[in-house]
C-alpha cells in the first residue's frame, strides 16, 4: 500500500473511507521500524503494544463516525516529551527507565486526537547538541548516509521520518534543534513561536528557548500535526495566551507582493557555496512565484552564538540540578556521604556535553561572573531581538540558511565542540528572539540534503507554512526519500 | 547585657512567614501540617521532569497586604529568581524566591520597648519582604544512619520579612517579632503556629563596643520557635560573643542553631567563605503584575491593625495605653475582649472585662500555657461571669472562685453560682443580724475597739464574712459594721 508515501491528508482520507484500518496503517509503520532502525539507531523506546491498543480504539471511533485530522495517524515522539506509562530517557543514563506519572501536554493533547505514538526517539543528551551523537543509546545514523550524522538534537527523529518509518514526529527546538537536522535529513520542520506549544512535560533544557515542533513531509503536513500540539496551557506561565490559526486553512496565503528579507551578512564568511547556491535557487524559485528579495541586515549572529552559550547553559545547570540522585533517576553504588552521592550519581548518569554545559553555566551564574556573563549576554539577546524587529519593517519572512554546510561525517567534530557549535550560527538569533521558524528542503549538495530556513515575526506560523506550501507545490525536494528506504516493507 | 556595660548589641531579623493559602505556591497540592510524609507532594513539589511551576495568586494578594499594612512600597511588578544549592529536601536544586525586585520594599512597625507606663516607642524599619517557597523537611532523628525526607511542605509560599539591624537587644527583637507576628495574624495570611515552623524567626546578632560606628561579625541564630526562646537565644549570643571578644577572640560569621535544652546556641556551620547562590530570574515565571486599581482594593480591605484598634481602645474605652496595646497585640486577644464586651450588652465595663483578660485570664493561660482561642473560659462564659459582678452577685474573690469553676469544666458562671450557693448577700437586714450577733459574741473586743484599737475592724470583718461563708457584700458589710460599732457605743455604754 505504499502509507510511507502517503501524506496526512491522504492517509486521513484512507482512515475515513475506511480504504485502510489505524491499525493496519500502524502495522506498516511498525514493520518498516523494525526492519530499518536497526541501522538508523533513531529510535530509544519502540511501543508497538500501546500502538497496536491505540490503533484499535481509533479504528472505533472512526468506526462510530468520528473524524479527525490525526484520528488513526501514527506519529513518533521525541524522547523529551513525557508520556505517562512509557518511559522518557532524554538520551541521558540519568534518566534510564524513568516512567513520568504524567504526560506532557503536548502528548495529552495527541492521544485526545487519537494519534498514535508508535515510539519515541533518539536524540542528544537532554537536547544538548548538534549532530545527535551525544546520546546514551548511541549515534544516529543520518538515512540519506549512515557515515552522516543526521544533526541534532531532534536526530532521532528527523531520521526516522526521513526513512519514512513514521508519517510525523514531534521535536523541540533550543538552538536549531528541529531546524538543523530537518535541513540535513532534507525533511520539512516548524519551530513555532516561544510560547506557542505547551513546554508542560517537556524536560527543560534551557527554559526560555525551548519549544516543541514538528518534523514532516511538508509545509502541509506540519499544518496539521501543529494545529493539534499549539495553544495556551495554563501549566505552562511562558505559554502565550494567544489564539490559533487555522494553519491548514491558512496554507494558500497570496505570494503577490510577499517581501522576503535575505540577510546580507548570513551569505558571507563560513556559508559553503554549495549551501548558498542552493538557498538562491529556492530564492528564485519563490520570486517566480511572486514574491521580492529585499536585502536586510542581521549582523549579530556570532553574537548571539556567544550569548546562546552562556543563556542556554547557565538555564541547563540550573534546570538539570534536579537530577542529584535523591528522588528518581541514575544514583551511584554505596554512597559515602552526602557530597558522594551527588557527585558521583552526576558523574556517572551525565554525559560529557551535558557535564560540560552544566559547568560553563555555574561558572556563567558564579558570583563575580554574572554580570560579565550572564547579564551581558541578556543585552546582547535584547539587542538581536530588536534587530529583527528593524527587519520585519522591511520585509515579511526572513529567509536564509539553516546550517553553514551540509551534514558532516560521524564524529568529526567529537573532539571539537566549538566549532560543533558554529552549526549553530543560523538558529541561534531565532530562539534568542522567541520567532518562528522553519527548515524546508532545497537540493542536495554532495548527495547530502540542504536546508533553507524561514523566519517570521513572532505568531507567524502561518505564513511560515504558507510560503513553504506555495514552494512546495512547484517543487519536489521534500519528497525525496534516500534510496535504502523508498520501497515498501513488506 | 547590664552586665556588659560599655557594650551594645546590633540586631536585625529575618521572619519566614508560611502564607496561609489553601494550595502551595507554584501547584495544586494542599498545605495542611502533619499530614503524611510526602502525602501533600504533586509532581511539581517533588521537582519531576518536566514540570513548571505556576504562581498561586493568593499568595501575592497575601504578600501585598502585608506591604501595604506596613507601609512599604509594594511594586506593581516584581519577579521570580532562583536560588541554586543542592540541599536533600530542595527538590529541585533551586529555590525560587525574589532576589532582584521582591514585592515588599521597605515599611516600618513601631513596637512599645519597656513596660507599663515607662514603655518608649520605636520605629523598627524593614528591609523588604519578598515571596519564596518553603523547602521540604530532613527527618536526621528517625532513622537510624539515614535521612529521611518529607517533601510535604515543600513548596508552600513564604514571605521572608527583613529588618533593618535597628534593635538593640533581645527584648527589643521581641517586640519587633510579636509585632510582625500580630500584625500578619490580624491580615489572616498566616497562623503565625511558631510550633509547627508556620512563622519562623532567624536573628542576626553582632556585638561592638558603645560608640563604634562599624558593625561587629554578625552569627545568624535559627531555631527558636517561641519568642521566649528568641529572647534566651539572643541574650545567650550577644553574652557570648561579649565575652569571646573580651577574651581576645574574634567572632566568626557562622549559623547558630539554639538548644532550648541547654539554653545555649551552638555552631551549625561557618560562612567564612560566602555562599554562592548563582541567583538569576526564573525563566519559568513570567514577571508578576499587579494593576493599580488591584492594589487599591486590597488596600481598602484592610483590616483594622494592633496600633489603630489600641488607639482606639484607648480614645473610645477610656483603657491606658499599656492595656490598651495588650489587649491588641494579638489578633485573638483583642477579639476575645471585643466579645467578651459585647456579650456583656448594654452593662457592659472595658474597663472590668480589660483587667480580667490582661490579668486573671491571661495568668491562667499564661499558666497553662494556653492560647487564648483555646481558653476553657469563652468570651460568652466570661462576660456572664462579669454581668454578675456588675450586678453585685459575685464579690471579685468569688468572682474568681466561679471563673476557677468554669475553667475546670463545672458548667457555666450563672449554674455554679446556683449550684454553690454563691449569690452574694446583699440583703442590708441580713448583714445587720449578722453583724449583730458576731458583735454580741465579742462584747470584750467591742470594747477594745471603742478603746482605740482599730486594728480589730479587720477581726471583725472576718468573722462576720466566715459566718456569711464569704457571701456577704464586703462594701455593705463595711458600711454596716461600722455603724453597728458606732451606735453600739452609744447605746451599750457598758
Amino acid at each position: 500500500m505504499s502509507y510511507h508515501l502517503k501524506t496526512l491528508t491522504q492517509l486521513r482520507a484512507g482512515l475515513a473511507s475506511r480504504a485502510f484500518s489505524a491499525r493496519e496503517l500502524t502495522v506498516s509503520f511498525l514493520n518498516r521500524m523494525a526492519a530499518h532502525d536497526g541501522g538508523l539507531n533513531s529510535f530509544i523506546t519502540q511501543t508497538p503494544e500501546q500502538a497496536l491498543l491505540a490503533a484499535d480504539l481509533a479504528d472505533k471511533r472512526l468506526a462510530a463516525g468520528e473524524t479527525g485530522p490525526l484520528l488513526g495517524i501514527p506519529y513518533a515522539h521525541k524522547d523529551i516529551f513525557c508520556t505517562a506509562g512509557v518511559r522518557t530517557t532524554c538520551a541521558s543514563k540519568m534518566l534510564g527507565n524513568w516512567v513520568a506519572p504524567y504526560d506532557a501536554s503536548v502528548h495529552q493533547k495527541l492521544a485526545a486526537a487519537g494519534a498514535v505514538m508508535l515510539g519515541k526517539t533518539n536524540m542528544d543528551e537532554f537536547a544538548m547538541g548538534s549532530s545527535n551523537e551525544n546520546s546514551a543509546f548511541g549515534a544516529v545514523k543520518n538515512p540519506w548516509d549512515h557515515t552522516a550524522v543526521p544533526v541534532g538534537s531532534s536526530g532521532g527523529s528527523a531520521a526516522a521520518f526521513a526513512a519514512r518509518l513514521v508519517p510525523i514526529a514531534t521535536g523541540s527546538d533550543t538552538g536549531g534543534s528541529i531546524r538543523q537536522p530537518a535541513a540535513y535529513c532534507g525533511i520539512t520542520g516548524i519551530k513555532p513561536t516561544y510560547g506557542r506549544v505547551s513546554r508542560f512535560g517537556m524536560i527543560a533544557y534551557a527554559s526560555s528557548l525551548d519549544q516543541g515542533g514538528v518534523l514532516g513531509v511538508s509545509a502541509a503536513d506540519c499544518a496539521v500535526m501543529l494545529q493539534a500540539m499549539a495553544g495556551h496551557d495554563a501549566r505552562d506561565s511562558t505559554s502565550a495566551p494567544v489564539p490559533v490559526p487555522d494553519y491548514v486553512a491558512q496554507l494558500n496565503q497570496p505570494m503577490a507582493g510577499l517581501r522576503i528579507g535575505v540577510p546580507r551578512q548570513w551569505f558571507t564568511q563560513g556559508l559553503s557555496v554549495s549551501v548558498a547556491a542552493r538557498i538562491d535557487d529556492a530564492l528564485l524559485e519563490l520570486e517566480a512565484l511572486g514574491a521580492t528579495r529585499v536585502a536586510i541586515d542581521l549582523p549579530d549572529a556570532p553574537l548571539a552564538l556567544a550569548a546562546y552559550y552562556l543563556i542556554a547553559p547557565a538555564e541547563a545547570s540550573s534546570n538539570l540540578s534536579r537530577f542529584d540522585g535523591v528522588r528518581f533517576g541514575h544514583r551511584c553504588a554505596d554512597p559515602q556521604d552526602l557530597n558522594d552521592l551527588y557527585e558521583r550519581s552526576r558523574s556517572e548518569g551525565f554525559g560529557a556535553e551535558v557535564q560540560r554545559r552544566i559547568l560553563i553555566g555555574t561558572y556563567a551564574l558564579s558570583a563575580g561572573y554574572y554580570d560579565a556573563f550572564y547579564v551581558r549576554a541578556q543585552r546582547a539577546r535584547r539587542q538581536i531581538a530588536a534587530h529583527f524587529a528593524s527587519a520585519f519593517a522591511h520585509c515579511d519572512v526572513i529567509a536564509g540558511p539553516v546550517a553553514p554546510n551540509v551534514a558532516f561525517d560521524l564524529g568529526a567534530h567529537s573532539k571539537d565542540p566549538a566549532t560543533m557549535y558554529l552549526e549553530d550560527i543560523y538558529t541561534i538569533p531565532v530562539n534568542l528572539a522567541g520567532l518562528p521558524g522553519m527548515s524546508i528542503p532545497v537540493g542536495f549538495a554532495g548527495g547530502r540534503p540542504v536546508g533553507m530556513q524561514l523566519i517570521g515575526p513572532a505568531f507567524t506560523e502561518s505564513r511560515l507554512l504558507s510560503v513553504a506550501h506555495h514552494y512546495q507545490q512547484h517543487t519536489d525536494w521534500h519528497q525525496q526519500i534516500p534510496n535504502a528506504y523508498r520501497e515498501d516493507v513488506v | 547585657m547590664s552586665s556588659h556595660a560599655g557594650w551594645e548589641a546590633v540586631i536585625g531579623l529575618e521572619i519566614h512567614t508560611q502564607l496561609a493559602t489553601q494550595s502551595k505556591i507554584f501547584s495544586g497540592a494542599a498545605t495542611a501540617f502533619g499530614a503524611e510524609p510526602n502525602s501533600q507532594a504533586c509532581a511539581v513539589d517533588l521537582g519531576l521532569p518536566g514540570v513548571l511551576p505556576v504562581l498561586n495568586a493568593e499568595a501575592v494578594r497575601m504578600a501585598a497586604l502585608f506591604g501595604l499594612a506596613v507601609g512599604a512600597h509594594v511594586a506593581l511588578e516584581s519577579t521570580f529568581d532562583r536560588k541554586n544549592y543542592f540541599y536533600p529536601d530542595l527538590p529541585k536544586g533551586y529555590q525560587i524566591s525574589q532576589l532582584a525586585q521582591p514585592i515588599v520594599s521597605g515599611g516600618a512597625v513601631v513596637i512599645a520597648v519597656g513596660e507599663g507606663d515607662k514603655a518608649v516607642q520605636k520605629t523598627i524599619h524593614l528591609t523588604r519582604a519578598h515571596l519564596e517557597e518553603d523547602a521540604g523537611k530532613s527527618l536526621h532523628e528517625d532513622f537510624a544512619g539515614a535521612t529521611g525526607i518529607d517533601l510535604n511542605r515543600a513548596g508552600t509560599p513564604l514571605i521572608e520579612i527583613v529588618s533593618e539591624p535597628e534593635m538593640s537587644s533581645a527584648a527589643e527583637a521581641v517586640a519587633y517579632a510579636r509585632k510582625i507576628h500580630a500584625m500578619v495574624q490580624y491580615l489572616g495570611i498566616c497562623d503565625g503556629n511558631m510550633q509547627e515552623g508556620s512563622f519562623r524567626v532567624d536573628a542576626n546578632v553582632s556585638v561592638r563596643r558603645r560608640g563604634d560606628t562599624q558593625l561587629g561579625t554578625r552569627t545568624e541564630v535559627k531555631n527558636v520557635n517561641s519568642f521566649r526562646f528568641l529572647e534566651r537565644a539572643i541574650d545567650y549570643e550577644i553574652n557570648r560573643q561579649i565575652e569571646l571578644i573580651e577574651d581576645g577572640g574574634r567572632v566568626q560569621q557562622q549559623t547558630r542553631l539554639y538548644d532550648p535544652n541547654k539554653d545555649e546556641t551552638r555552631m551549625m556551620r561557618t560562612k567564612e567563605a560566602a555562599d554562592d547562590y548563582r541567583y538569576f530570574p526564573d525563566p519559568d515565571l513570567l514577571p508578576v503584575i499587579i494593576k493599580p486599581e488591584t492594589l487599591e482594593a486590597w488596600r481598602a480591605s484592610l483590616p483594622e491593625l494592633p496600633d489603630a484598634k489600641a488607639a482606639r481602645y484607648q480614645a473610645h474605652y477610656g483603657l491606658s495605653a499599656y492595656d490598651s496595646s495588650v489587649l491588641t497585640s494579638a489578633k485573638q486577644t483583642a477579639a476575645y475582649f471585643e466579645q467578651t464586651l459585647a456579650a456583656m450588652g448594654k452593662a457592659g465595663d472595658a474597663k472590668l472585662v480589660a483587667n480580667w483578660v490582661t490579668g486573671t485570664l491571661a495568668a491562667q493561660l499564661n499558666k497553662e500555657g494556653l492560647e487564648i482561642s483555646l481558653s476553657p473560659v469563652p468570651a460568652d462564659l466570661l462576660a456572664q461571669l462579669l454581668l454578675r459582678v456588675v450586678d453585685n452577685t459575685l464579690s471579685n474573690k468569688l468572682a474568681k472562685e466561679v471563673f476557677d469553676a468554669v475553667w475546670a469544666g463545672e458548667g457555666t458562671p450563672d449554674g455554679i453560682i446556683e449550684a454553690r450557693g454563691l449569690k452574694q448577700i446583699t440583703d442590708t437586714g441580713a448583714i445587720e443580724a449578722m453583724v449583730g450577733a458576731i458583735l454580741a459574741e465579742h462584747p470584750d473586743k467591742v470594747a477594745e475597739y471603742r478603746a482605740g484599737k482599730d486594728k480589730l475592724f479587720g477581726f471583725f470583718v472576718g468573722l462576720v464574712m466566715k459566718a456569711a461563708k464569704g457571701k456577704a457584700n464586703p462594701q455593705q458589710l463595711n458600711d454596716v459594721l461600722k455603724s453597728s460599732l458606732g451606735s453600739c457605743g452609744e447605746e451599750g455604754g457598758v
